[in-house]
């Protein structure tokens, strides 16, 4: 359970809970944090905050006035599906990263022959997880995540193998964090066909770049939101 | 959520079937009955029957029969097949690690209240290398399947993080093995199907002796 925002000491090391809480406080971070958080950005960043906190507490009732999503069913959804789509839009947000990083890898030309072709597929499947997880923030009456602008270092093919190595297993990680808060048993459901997927990309990778296929061991361990935004962070243009 | 079409096609192939948790269950319990033999099956009925208590540790006990086979197949099977270079080092790894899960969920059915499941004895139709790395895909990659079916229906949300946390790994293994044999590592591309008890149990029978 991490601390409420604000009304905290600054550290030097930031913790994980404090990412979202200096989201909060620093202007041009919140702005690269809405600008991912999408068209909705009021609404989503609510939620982010409150998901990230890990609170369920009903602050959602104010929220929905932002954006296109100020319809009835938006109005009047409880705050599961708030947090459900939140959720689901930070998942797209990181498949829309994973997506860009495919394709200025692809685009690089560092890959080719038998894993130009892996590459090629984890980019393409990392774009349906984009398309499907656009259509389920829909579904639950919400407006998906804008894309974010992302930026990649591409020097070498051990670089990028071993770069894209640490993104998948960060997604991975990802969605193992959020699979117990998900409310919906299709969002569910939708989230565990990605999540052996990334875990599928993660393990193929590390074969290529000579790490362990496992690098938790025989449990994966899950990483909350504020962990993986932080490490995300770099990557946002 | 009464509305059980999802926006995306692809997506559609992943709700639960339609059925209620409770008839999921029961199928499930009944088609163990082939399994395990009627007797035996009988406990697993009234578990499915009972209002509460029953329910997560019963798909557990589902999780640790195939647990139970993916471990005896890396450390016993692949012993007697005789495996070298990768193939030996992954049978190793995750032979330790599948008997890491087995012991994992035979603790969390006993937190939950319920039994674990004896572990039954297997049989395996591989003579080499070849044929026990092509048995290891299918093991592993039904296994990822089974865990995706099975985990929505899981009412503790701590129950649901652990079987997530072992999922990730039987897809990681499944991924390494098809690798290791020319295969692709997403065989099902971007969406990992699930795979519903009753195909499951259908595709270990062959490998339950006992």
């Amino acid at each position: 359970m991490s601390s409420p925002p604000s009304e905290q000491s600054e550290q030097p090391v930031p913790q994980p809970a404090g990412i979202v809480e200096r989201l909060v406080r620093d202007d041009s971070d919140r702005k690269k944090f809405l600008k991912m958080a999408g068209a909705a950005a009021g609404t989503s960043f609510g939620a982010f905050v409150l998901a990230a906190c890990g609170s369920s507490s009903k602050s959602s009732s104010s929220s929905s006035a932002t954006g296109t999503a100020a319809t009835a069913s938006t109005s009047t959804s409880s705050s599961k599906e708030m947090g459900d789509l939140a959720i689901v839009n930070y998942a797209l947000t990181l498949e829309y990263l994973e997506t860009e990083f495919y394709a200025k890898v692809v685009a690089s030309g560092l890959f080719n022959g038998k894993v130009g072709s892996l590459i090629k597929d984890f980019g393409r499947q990392e774009q349906t997880h984009v398309e499907a997880l656009k259509g389920t923030a829909e579904k639950l009456g919400g407006t998906p995540a804008a894309k974010p602008e992302g930026k990649f270092p591409i020097q070498s093919a051990s670089q990028v193998a071993q770069l894209a190595y640490t993104v998948e297993n960060l997604g991975a990680s990802a969605y193992l964090g959020q699979a117990a808060s998900i409310q919906s048993p299709e969002v569910l459901a939708a989230a565990l066909a990605i999540h052996t997927v990334e875990a599928r990309h993660a393990a193929t990778l590390g074969t290529l770049v000579k790490k362990p296929v496992t690098p938790n061991g025989a449990f994966a361990k899950p990483a909350d939101m504020p962990t993986v935004l932080a490490a995300v962070k770099p990557f946002l243009a | 959520m009464s509305d059980h079409t999802l926006a995306n096609p692809e997506l559609a192939a992943f709700e639960v079937h339609g059925m209620t948790r409770g008839s999921f269950i029961l199928r499930g319990a009944l088609a163990a009955g082939a399994v395990y033999g009627v007797g035996a099956v009988t406990p697993f009925v009234s578990q499915a029957l009972a209002e509460t208590g029953g329910g997560d540790a019963e798909i557990l006990n589902f999780a640790l029969t195939l647990e139970y086979l993916e471990a005896d197949f890396y450390q016993v099977k692949g012993k007697q097949v005789g495996l070298s270079g990768q193939a030996k080092a992954y049978a190793t790894q995750f032979g330790m690690e599948e008997a890491d899960h087995v012991t994992a969920l035979a603790a969390t059915i006993k937190e939950l209240g319920g039994t674990p499941v004896a572990k039954p004895k297997f049989v395996f139709p591989a003579t080499d290398e070849k044929s026990f790395l092509a048995l290891a895909s299918v093991l592993e990659n039904t296994g990822v399947g089974a865990y995706n079916a099975a985990a929505p229906m899981l009412q503790s949300k701590k129950v649901l993080a652990a079987a997530g946390g072992i999922v990730q790994i039987e897809a990681r293994h499944a991924a390494a093995i098809n690798l290791l044999i020319g295969k692709s590592p997403t065989p099902d591309q971007g969406f990992d199907r699930p795979i519903e008890k009753t195909k499951v149990l259908a595709a270990v029978k062959p490998l339950i002796k006992a």
